[in-house]
């Protein structure tokens, strides 16, 4: 079975909601939904305050390339447009929206019809995840329509789609793969037209036999995409890790997957892809899974964006009593969250309510030069080192140090039996020497 | 205040693993080597072994509280591993007082000048048993014959060690045949039947300490492997070489401390590389020393000097001998 | 016997002789011609290495004054205008004029005013926290509290609050090195000019949103109402960025925004006590360290 080959750890999986199904989340009353969804510049509003808007409707556009179009996820009335704290930890410019009924524009497919003819042209799908506002799904956020525009001089003969959802706790792919797998085969057929390639590659982790067997079965009905089980272990769901899995192809440093002839999608990508090209139904809902050891109910949702943390909650059974911490997305790379009225966005894969017992951190002691981090960075750095420079102001050398390439795993500061922080420190190395570089290109 | 929430940087999941735990690990890699010493050498074992473990803890302890006046972290393990490691390599019959001021050189000088735990560059260890080796030689030489747990303190029956009979017939003009006929084979050296260091002798108690060792992936096993195949390969072409004045490989790997050092002294977490292949270099390194001393050196015992000369080299190699990066663009193609 | 010793005292003196004639002649060889006037410009500089002055010692500092064609740009802010004139002196350059900085905190947010709505759980470092989250409290802009002032602090300065959270400058040991500016992540330190018996009065808030969310997330926190632009006589305060600031220049400490300010977010330090009919509300204004 593959795996990628350097470093990795291996948490606790605590899939605890793996044999929930999907389930719809009821309405709020309100939502807020941020114009910043995404990687890249926020999206321009276009409502103003007052105005009535339907399901579906466009509520702020793309500004730029690298930027995505944000709907509105309810029917109703425009109540402001103010910050609210979103998961970024920071502000957020937000449209907020009073819910009235449940109103959807005109041009969605509602039918539970399953629609296999893929009638658009590889321009004319591009151009539909643009209008639909599609993003990565598996967290990032970043635009599909970018990844999905080959520049000329590159070309991509094999797109891989990322089903490993390697986080622990987090079920969303893994139910949606179960119960949207054809939906989800589709999106991956429309995704293999828009980049005109003829293979797919879909990675799945073996912790998830049900999904590996029913999308091998359904993939037989689908020419050129082939499902590949892959060995456990963090941080495969990573984009270069998981090419060097599946393909064995290494992505240079500093570069796109796009260097190594291919492109990577997330399963929430290809279903939003399928949605968007075929019911014409742009990215507002997501499924999020709703988790934690002390939760009465956990489960997974599709919730309409916007919607805040603590309907959720709700849903799943209140607010267990000895709560510590919310964390949005997974427990390794996750952010936490400062109040339960976050809204849900498009990259929110899931919320995890960690108990007080584990939510407080160690604290640290003396690195005793183990070199267990050494040996769980995924991308063969030398993370106590990176720590250190970093911590001493040396960013010159921490740069030399590719600390730039840390893709803030979290599998150093996991495995370190010192408890040392190490990736809070190299998160900051790391930004300081992108500000660094920035700057220096400026002055020159 | 309480009901609020936490809010920290990922990831929000953390290990299981702790210093404390890892040192507690080693600990019990190191309990059949200790029960093979007890065997072999009597309750005289025992007494070494709790005087410096109990005088390492006891100078950490003091320092900590009275000279850097911060939390006393003796609790973590590393000071009782420093003690029992210095009591393995000393003969059972040493006078309490000088295990006392090992340990003191231990913990004292090669540790806590330095900062404490994490930032000394030589094994404490082995600074202190090379200390004592230098200042009492006549006591850290006089080896007790293993001769079964009733065996007292003091009145054991000394003798050498393997190596130093070689080394002494060797000077005399013997040859390796002559010699071979009065040290213990390689079975009763596997069993530790010979004299030598507390926790030297038994082969097999290491042997299974080191098996402990890494299925709990405590040490990786790039270190013990690379000093003792670089020992076998080095030994193997001096032998070939010349077999009248050279020790085969068997008898090279088992006597003396190789077993002790490479599983136990240089997998020193503090004191050893940060990445694979630098720990290979400097497995291949210890080795390679190791045999140059006993071949060459005036002393018939080098691996202590080996670890020490590495560890001096440590921080260099760590600062110019890096990993491979992934995605590191190859430069010429 | 004896021979031993003078043979071994001999040979060694030859050799420290020897040794002593190549030293000499390498020294001559490799000698670096260096301005003696740089060691003398350093011996006025108040040797803190602190980096104030933008180099990263007095050594460096002192080069640059001595290379410099005039002192534009150079300055030493620990020493001030007294080590600059002697500086200027030695070198037969003009002083420049220089007038005393002191630095300030623009927050008051204390847990009083700014109630916190989570718990920092990391590293206690403002520049981690600061690339996380919006910090304990619902401010964006004020302090975190992880004492990274403190630490760049290198002359006893500045110090953390254990009630308030905030740190307190002692105004006579500050130098206006400026380290304590560049260490906070939020820019909320500033170097005002150091006025009478250490007088002051400025906007102790940097929160640039609107009015609502500055004043739901800190009770002291400017809103931006204007009211101490309309009061003051001197067109000393502007407004930008929902933000009241008072050009330290302009300000001649008429105190009449302080009492104007419905928040409480200017702050006048230092200051006799006012006459009782206005007592009360100074005393609600104005948090004395």
């Amino acid at each position: 079975m593959k795996t990628f080959s350097t470093g990795g750890v291996h948490p606790p999986e605590n899939k605890l909601t793996a044999n929930c199904s999907i389930q719809y989340l009821p309405l709020p009353q309100s939502v807020a939904i941020p114009v910043s969804q995404h990687i890249g510049t926020p999206a321009n509003i276009v409502v103003n305050k007052g105005d009535s808007v339907k399901t579906g409707q466009v509520i702020a556009e793309s500004k730029g390339f690298v930027s995505a179009f944000i709907h509105s996820s309810v029917s109703g009335k425009v109540n402001k447009i103010d910050t609210v704290i979103d998961t970024s930890g920071y502000r957020q410019t937000a449209v907020f929206i009073d819910v009235e009924g449940d109103e959807w524009v005109d041009t969605i497919d509602r039918s539970e019809e399953i629609l296999t003819d893929i009638k658009l042209s590889s321009e004319d799908i591009i151009r539909k995840c643009l209008q639909s506002g599609i993003v990565g799904m598996g967290g990032a956020t970043f635009p599909s329509h970018v990844k999905l525009t080959v520049p000329a001089g590159k070309k991509c003969d094999v797109l891989i789609i990322n089903g490993v959802e390697c986080e622990p706790y987090l079920t969303s792919d893994h139910r949606l793969m179960l119960e949207r797998g054809e939906e989800v085969l589709i999106g991956t057929t429309i995704l293999m037209k828009a980049l005109n390639v003829s293979m797919a590659l879909m990675g799945i982790e073996n912790n998830k036999p049900d999904a590996i067997e029913h999308l091998t079965r359904l993939a037989t009905g689908f020419k050129g995409i082939t499902v590949y089980p892959l060995k456990v272990k963090y941080p495969q769901g990573a984009e270069k890790q998981l090419i060097k899995a599946l393909i064995n192809r290494e992505v240079p440093s500093g570069r796109l997957p796009l260097d190594v002839n291919t492109v990577v999608h997330n399963v929430g990508t290809a279903f939003a892809v399928y949605e968007a090209v075929q019911k014409n139904k742009p990215l507002f809902e997501r499924v999020v899974t709703i988790t934690g050891k002390s939760v009465a109910k956990p489960g997974n949702y599709v919730v309409r964006t916007g919607t805040p943390v603590s309907k959720l909650i709700d849903a799943a059974g209140g607010l267990p009593e000895d709560t510590g911490k919310i964390v949005s997305g997974g427990p390794m790379m996750g952010k936490a969250i400062t109040n339960t009225g976050v809204p849900v966005v498009k990259g929110t894969s899931g919320i995890i309510l960690f108990p007080k017992s584990e939510s407080e951190r160690k604290s640290p002691e003396p690195c005793i030069r183990c070199a267990k981090c050494v040996s769980a960075c995924a991308l063969n750095l030398e993370p106590y080192l990176l720590m250190t420079l970093s911590e001493k102001g040396l960013f010159e050398m921490a740069g030399k140090e590719r600390i730039t390439d840390c893709m803030e795993c979290g599998s150093c500061s996991y495995t370190c039996p010192a408890g040392r922080p190490l990736l809070d420190y190299i998160r900051l190395g790391k930004a300081t020497v992108i500000k660094m570089a920035r700057e220096r290109v400026i002055k020159n | 205040m309480s009901n609020l929430l936490n809010v920290s940087p990922s990831p929000h999941e953390h290990g299981q693993e702790t210093t404390r735990k890892l040192m507690t690990g080693v600990i019990i890699a190191l309990i059949p080597a200790f029960l093979a010493s007890v065997f072999y050498f009597g309750y005289g074992a025992i007494i070494v072994t709790a005087t410096s473990v109990i005088s390492c803890m006891l100078f950490e302890y003091l320092i900590q509280r009275f000279i850097f006046k911060k939390p006393v972290t003796i609790t973590d393990g590393s000071a009782v591993v420093t003690g029992i490691l210095l009591a393995f390599n000393l003969p059972s019959n040493i006078p309490v007082f000088i295990i006392i001021i090992g340990a003191f050189v231990s913990i004292a000088i090669a540790k806590m000048t330095f900062g404490g735990l994490g930032n000394n560059p030589f094994n404490p260890a082995l600074v202190g048993r090379v200390f004592m080796l230098i200042s009492f030689p006549v006591q850290m030489t006089s080896w007790p014959v293993p001769k079964g747990f009733a065996t007292g303190y003091t009145d054991a029956i000394t003798g050498a060690t393997p190596l130093a009979i070689v080394k002494e017939g060797l000077k005399n003009g013997d040859t390796i045949q002559q010699l071979m006929a009065q040290v213990p084979g390689p079975a009763q050296m596997f069993l530790g039947k010979m004299g030598g260091s507390m926790g030297e002798v038994a082969a097999v108690a290491l042997l299974i300490g080191l098996i402990y060792l890494l299925v709990k992936r405590i040490i990786t096993w790039h270190i013990p492997v690379s000093i003792i195949g670089s020992m076998a390969i080095f030994t193997t072409i001096l032998w070939l070489i010349n077999p009248d004045k050279n020790a085969d490989p068997m008898f090279h790997i088992l006597a003396g401390g190789v077993l002790l050092g490479a599983i136990f002294m240089a997998t020193d977490y503090v004191t050893s590389p940060m990445n694979p292949k630098t720990m290979m270099i400097y497995g291949c390194g210890i080795g390679i020393l190791t045999v140059v001393i006993r071949v060459w050196g005036a002393y018939p015992e080098g691996v202590s000097f080996a670890i020490l000369i590495m560890n001096a080299f440590v921080p260099l190699m760590n600062a110019f001998i890096k990993p491979k990066r992934f995605g590191e663009v190859v430069k010429n193609g | 016997m004896s021979s031993t010793i003078i043979i071994t005292v001999v040979s060694l003196s030859l050799l420290a002789f020897m040794s002593a004639v190549i030293l000499y002649f390498i020294a001559q060889k490799f000698k670096v011609f260096e301005d003696p006037r740089i060691d003398e410009v350093q011996a006025v500089l108040p040797a803190a290495n602190c980096g104030g002055c933008g180099f990263a010692g007095c050594r460096n500092f002192a080069e640059a004054l001595v290379k410099a064609e005039n002192f534009d740009g150079l300055l030493c802010p620990v020493g001030g205008a007294v080590v600059m004139g002697q500086a200027a002196k030695l070198l037969g350059k003009e002083a420049p004029v220089i007038e005393p900085k002191v630095a300030v905190l623009i927050c008051n947010g204390s847990p009083e005013f700014r109630p916190h709505t989570s718990k920092y759980d990391g590293v206690p470092d403002c520049r981690i926290a600061n690339t996380l989250y919006i910090g304990e409290t619902d401010c964006s802009y004020g302090c975190l509290g992880n004492n990274d002032c403190e630490r760049a602090c290198t002359f006893d300065a500045l110090h953390m609050d254990p009630l308030t959270g905030l740190p307190v400058i002692t105004d006579d040991k500050c130098t206006s090195c400026g380290n304590c500016v560049k260490a906070c992540p939020r820019h909320i330190i500033e170097l005002r000019k150091k006025a009478r018996k250490d007088r002051k009065i400025y906007v102790a808030c940097s929160n640039c949103d609107k009015g609502g969310p500055a004043r739901r997330a800190c009770k002291v926190a400017c809103i931006a109402c204007s009211k101490c632009v309309n009061v003051c006589e001197f067109n000393a305060i502007t407004i930008e960025n929902n933000l009241a600031y008072i050009d330290a220049s302009k300000c001649t400490f008429c105190r009449k925004c302080v009492t104007e300010c419905p928040t409480g977010s200017i702050l006048e330090i230092n200051f006799p006590p006012r006459k009782p009919k206005v007592e009360a509300e100074a005393e609600n204004a104005t948090i004395n360290p």
